[in-house]
């Protein structure tokens, strides 16, 4: 069906079905409950970033998954595609497909450029050229390109910009038309509260194309190619190849994924600031990916998910939340459990973040989707076949290009 | 197969939809509640979005302190500070209109960008009615329209830029700190009295909102003064090492350096100057000097023995003798063993000011809210008689000048001693029209509810 | 000229901290064949072994002194240190003020501990793996270890100030025939630059002159060679990684009165660092000092105010615009062998 195989569009399916029903999945607790004020994550600025960031990793893992080329500075294609999009709202209007489209092209241009360059080497060269390349961008943003990024104070829309295409009584949040991003529907069933917004669902649209656009290019031609690159790129060339054409056209395919994420980012919330580009925010992308599988399609969707739950639910679990939880223990064991706990939670998620990528690094090198696998395995007879899906795009994983 | 999903969806809609009429509200939408997260049942929760990492954390976390101890007064607790000074009694310690108040708090790291992620997690998950902190200006002007948008009220605590209340100002945003345009009008004439009217001026500036209002307020106050600005050197927040910034300064012809850097940097870059032994040069026959416009007494802490004789300013300092003052320092003192900085002092008051706002107003209905702060007069909060201007949302009061001095050392000063009180500037000196050139170029707009 | 100098004495001032963690970083890959990404949590982790020594020697007993009040009119309450009461005012304040150079007495057996550690417990299971791999655990340990500092020291930077005797400055304008305040320069930051040239000279003297350096040299060269001789060159290896935490632990340590240590400083100065390793030539331990220090002086030069005149924010990207020139014309950087890591 829509040209795939029975197992990916199982696959497919599944990820629309979790992204067409992330409020009601995301808010498993009831409202005003103790564990839904701790843990539910149904509310919608970050169902927004889940889906912005599953794109980002999706395209980022085109990249590195399928050609290996491992980039450390794919936050400027971010970065830059949200400057874009939010100038269109400053000199057009707040309609969100100019802005969307101007910073796709944008972070295309880019990519195309810093592409070009960085491609001429590979392994931790390649590495380390992103790496520079993003960090002269955010420096820049910081400093020279003020009068275009307004530094740290952020590039924000003013009621003094021209915005020529805007008419009186247009809305000003970012719209589709007159459709406002910010319109939501809450619905209660029970003690559950579910919140429905028009800018979770442009997203989560966006993801699943996004999504079925990287399940194409895995099973093309093309990305057999890029493969091939990954395996071994000196036999490629020696067979009379030029690998540069593909790893480059992937490379711009993933840095346009990138500013589509940059360019929604902004249409959610009209603000933009040079950190989005800072060279941990490609970290963070890196490490999105690894946790949840390089080289597997639904990885990065895991990955980056994981991630921004830990971001903002995690770090929100202050001493009183965990003297709540605890009370019901005698005095002594609160607090040593306490003790325990609160390193690893509120500001304190970054070390269960390290612990957990390091963990996922030694011992599971195709991330959290092999190691689902490994225990769907352990539980299942027909363990090779049934877990395919995967499997063989993970088993390749450790593979970088030769160095 | 999208087909598929799609009328999936819609049944999925309408069935809950159908289902929803069954249902007990537990907090009521914009639309039927005429506002933003309208509080239902016995409790209300405000957020406090304040910087835990990075380099303003130390302010965060002491304002996180005294926005505790806020909460724990407005409930009846402790000994109830301010509640008894304040001019208004409309307080009594039973929450803010007989609903106990509850808090969240998230981490800002001083980014916009998080700041923003973490506020509207607390108006949207946590359904908060208030949102208090910030602890540098661009995250308070970004917090502050994000709260525009979303219709509920924005309290801000530390931000010194003139845009807060100027340029960037909203109709649902409050700044009781003062701004860079107040230091400068009660900085110069100090600085006249101490150095004399024919100096020479370096500015180190922070490459952002609040660094470029300031270093602007500072020269047009010490240009008008008879000082001459040598250079302007814009450098990036966080830099860490400012020596290449600073080596140059000395053969400059300046005979001043102005540091118009706070927090961690502010720290560094005086240390580093220090170091580069600008404080014992002379320069055109003059010792030479540092001025350091924005003070903090976490700043004067981290930077030690470096600040003796800087001069600086501060909205308000626990070395006040005033009745407010000392109830303030007492509550503050006895539950956590130090003075309170004047970071924490803005945002307690801020919470109690909203609370007392609602309290007015009657509802928590932002643009009540609105209302009620809007020329407000109040008194007993520590700054002496103060004014809430209805046409930018700022408050109007004393500016205290501020000279650094040798501490004791004591154990529980934690190095706050370090400032000593060199004049009360009275506010008819630091006020200024609402369309000011410096603040010019915003305007508040409509209060939003959120409906 | 006198702005020229002095821009070059900030330039080597920040070379010898790039010099000497690109030092580290070589030795490490050199010998172990590891891109080690944590190298500049090392660095911090140094920095943190000054403010340390300085909290173990001012730790304090409260005395309470009837006579005074503090500010909430209790009586007042004075904190003295041990080390005061032990070797009495004079000798304890002294100890208290050079806390900074004496905590590199720390420093050497602390980060031999946490090197062994790392390499022991986790960089050997990546001897085998690809570069990407490596890169990426380092990484991650990284950021462990920095959230463990950020959990222990919190979030801010913490003051080591240097010695009294070091904290001021020096008009060294006056010596080559300047006007007075042409050049005036901090001690403590010149006091670092020999401290660096000292613990170079070291490392250099250590690999050429000993026997253990001999063997290492040679293992660098031709492991399996060496290792079939019966050398066990493994256990020299996991020692040069100790010595090159301790090497990147005293950079941290000694720069903490130029910089306040604070638990982020390892990633700022990481990407720095590996900068300087691929322009200096990946393995080539001469090529990384003097590509620290070319760096360090060109970072100096680019932010003068007479240059970023003419090419506004050149001082912030300068070094990634060499390594994007030196990577792209001579990807073995400036000394780099003929061969190691070149495609």
């Amino acid at each position: 069906m829509l040209g795939l195989t029975s197992r990916d569009f199982t696959l497919f399916a599944i990820v629309c079905a979790l992204t067409l029903l992330a409020p009601i999945i995301l808010n498993p607790f009831p409202t005003g409950s103790a564990l839904g004020a701790s843990f539910n994550a149904g509310y919608p600025a970050l169902m927004q970033r889940f889906a912005i960031f599953g794109i980002l990793v999706v395209g980022f893992n085109i990249l590195f998954g399928l050609t290996g080329y491992l980039s450390f500075g794919h936050a400027a294609f971010l970065g830059v595609g949200s400057y874009a999009a939010v100038w269109m709202f400053k000199l057009l209007s707040y309609n969100i497909v100019p802005a969307i489209v101007l910073s796709i092209i944008v972070a295309g241009l880019f990519s195309v450029v810093i592409g070009y360059v960085s491609l001429r080497r590979s392994g931790i060269y390649f590495s380390i050229l992103t790496l520079a390349f993003a960090q002269m961008c955010y420096a820049l943003a910081y400093s020279v390109f003020t009068p275009l990024t307004n530094g740290e104070t952020g590039l924000q829309v003013y009621t003094s910009d021209p915005q020529v295409l805007m008419s009186p009584g247009d809305p000003v949040v970012p719209h589709l038309f007159g459709l406002q991003m910010n319109t939501a529907e809450v619905v209660r069933v029970g003690p559950w509260t579910w919140t429905f917004e028009v800018g979770y669902y442009l997203c989560a649209i966006m993801l699943i194309a996004a999504f079925y656009l990287s399940i194409r290019i895995f099973r093309s031609p093309f990305g057999m190619m890029l493969r091939a690159i990954k395996s071994n790129q000196t036999r490629m060339n020696y067979t009379g190849l030029n690998s540069r054409p593909y790893t480059l056209a992937a490379f711009i395919i993933s840095g346009m994924y990138a500013g589509l994420a940059g360019g929604l980012l902004a249409a959610m919330d009209p603000l933009t600031g040079a950190e989005r580009m800072y060279w941990t925010a490609s970290g963070e992308i890196v490490v999105m990916a690894i946790l949840g599988g390089v080289g597997t399609l639904i990885g990065p969707v895991v990955g980056s998910g994981i991630i921004k739950y830990l971001e903002n639910i995690v770090s929100k679990i202050n001493e009183n939340i965990l003297h709540q939880w605890f009370a019901a223990l005698p005095d002594g064991l609160e607090n040593v459990l306490i003790g325990v706990v609160h390193p690893f939670v509120g500001e304190g998620w970054h070390l269960t973040l390290g612990l957990l990528f390091m963990v996922v690094v030694i011992f599971l090198p195709g991330g959290l989707v092999e190691g689902g696998q490994r225990v769907g395995a352990m539980f299942s007879r027909k363990s090779r076949n049934a877990s395919g899906v995967e499997a063989d795009a993970a088993a390749q994983n450790p593979n970088t290009p030769a160095e | 197969m999208t087909k598929t999903t799609y009328s999936r969806r819609r049944v999925l809609k309408t069935s809950a939809v159908a289902g929803t009429g069954l249902m007990l509200p537990t907090y009521l939408r914009a639309q039927e509640s005429g506002f933003t997260n309208a509080p239902q049942g016995d409790t209300v929760t405000i957020g406090f979005n304040v910087p835990q990492t990075g380099p303003y954390a130390e302010e965060g976390l002491d304002e996180l302190r005294a926005q505790e101890l806020a909460v724990e007064h407005l409930n009846g607790g402790g000994d109830g500070g301010m509640l008894n000074t304040f001019s208004q009694k409309n307080l009594d310690g039973t929450g803010i209109m007989g609903k106990r108040v509850e808090f969240v708090t998230g981490d800002t790291q001083t980014k916009s960008d998080v700041a923003r992620a973490s506020a509207q997690s607390m108006i949207q998950k946590d359904g908060c009615i208030m949102i208090n902190g910030g602890s540098s200006s661009g995250v308070a002007v970004a917090v502050q329209g994000l709260c525009q948008e979303a219709g509920v009220i924005f309290m801000a605590g530390l931000t010194h830029s003139n845009d807060t209340t100027g340029k960037d100002r909203k109709a649902n945003g409050f700044r009781h700190f003062f701004n860079g345009y107040m230091s400068g009008a009660a900085l110069a004439p100090v600085l006249q009295n101490a150095y004399g009217s024919d100096r020479r001026a370096y500015h180190l500036t922070a490459d952002y909102t609040w660094g470029w209002t300031q270093q602007e307020s500072i020269a047009a106050a010490t240009e008008a003064l008879g000082w001459e600005t040598v250079q302007d050197v814009r450098t990036p927040v966080g830099a860490g090492d400012f020596s290449s910034y600073i080596a140059p300064v000395l053969n400059s012809g300046a005979d001043v350096l102005v540091l118009n850097h706070y927090g961690g940097d502010m720290v560094n870059s005086l240390t580093q100057a220090v170091q580069f032994g600008l404080k014992d040069k002379q320069v055109n026959g003059k010792n030479f000097e540092i001025i350091v416009p924005l003070y903090s007494e976490l700043m004067a802490k981290g930077a030690g023995s470096n600040i003796e004789g800087v001069f600086g300013s501060m909205n308000w300092n626990w070395q006040l003798q005033d009745e407010g003052t000392q109830a303030f320092v007492r509550s503050f003192g006895e539950k956590y063993g130090f003075p309170p900085s004047n970071a924490a002092h803005t945002c307690y008051v801020q919470t109690l000011l909203y609370a007392d706002a609602v309290t007015r107003a009657g509802s928590f209905n932002p643009c009540a809210v609105v209302e009620a702060l809007e020329d407000f007069e109040f008194d007993g909060m520590g700054n002496g008689p103060t004014l809430y201007r209805g046409a930018d949302h700022q408050c109007f009061k004393d500016v205290l000048v501020m000279r650094g001095v040798a501490g004791s050392g004591n154990a529980n000063m934690v190095g706050y001693d370090t400032l000593e009180l060199v004049e009360q500037t009275p506010r008819a000196q630091v006020e200024y029209e609402p369309d000011h050139p410096m603040f010019a170029g915003g305007s508040l707009g409509e209060c939003n509810p959120g409906a | 000229m006198d702005a020229i100098i002095l821009q070059i004495l900030n330039g080597l001032d920040k070379g010898s901290a790039y010099a000497l963690i690109a030092l580290g970083l070589t030795l490490i890959f050199g010998t172990l064949g590891v891109v080690n990404f944590a190298h500049g949590a090392l660095f911090m982790i140094g920095a943190f072994c000054a403010v340390t020594m300085q909290r173990l020697l001012t730790l304090s007993h409260v005395v309470v002194d009837e006579s005074q009040t503090d500010f909430l009119g209790n009586p007042l309450a004075v904190n003295v240190p041990y080390v005061n009461s032990i070797f009495g005012e004079e000798l304890g304040q002294a100890l208290i003020n050079w806390s900074v150079p004496l905590s590199v007495l720390l420093v050497i057996p602390v980060m031999l501990l946490v090197g062994w550690a790392i390499e022991r417990g986790l960089i050997k299971h990546f001897y085998k793996r690809p570069h990407a791999d490596q890169i990426l655990v380092t990484f991650g340990l990284a950021i462990v270890l920095q959230e463990i500092i950020r959990a222990m020291y919190g979030a801010n930077p913490i003051q080591s100030p240097a010695p009294p005797l070091f904290s001021g400055s020096v008009d060294l304008g006056t010596y080559l025939g300047f006007q007075a305040n042409a050049i005036v320069y901090p001690i403590w930051r010149l006091v670092y630059f020999f401290f660096s040239a000292i613990i170079i000279a070291a490392v250099f003297a250590f690999l050429q002159f000993t026997t253990f350096g001999m063997v290492v040299r040679a293992g660098m060269a031709d492991r399996e060679t060496v290792g079939m001789l019966g050398i066990d060159i493994d256990k020299r290896f996991t020692f040069m990684f100790g010595l090159a935490a301790v090497v990147a632990g005293m950079a941290g340590a000694m720069y903490a009165p130029i910089l306040s240590p604070n638990y982020h400083m390892g990633m700022d100065f990481l990407v720095l660092s590996f900068v300087v390793v691929v322009v200096g030539g990946m393995g080539s331990l001469p090529g990384a000092v003097a590509a620290g220090f070319l760096l360090g002086i060109l970072q100096g030069f680019a932010s003068m105010n007479e240059v970023k005149a003419v090419l506004p924010g050149i001082d912030q990207i300068v070094i990634y615009l060499v390594a994007i020139i030196i990577l792209l014309t001579r990807p073995r950087g400036l000394m780099g062998r003929r061969g190691v890591m070149e495609d």
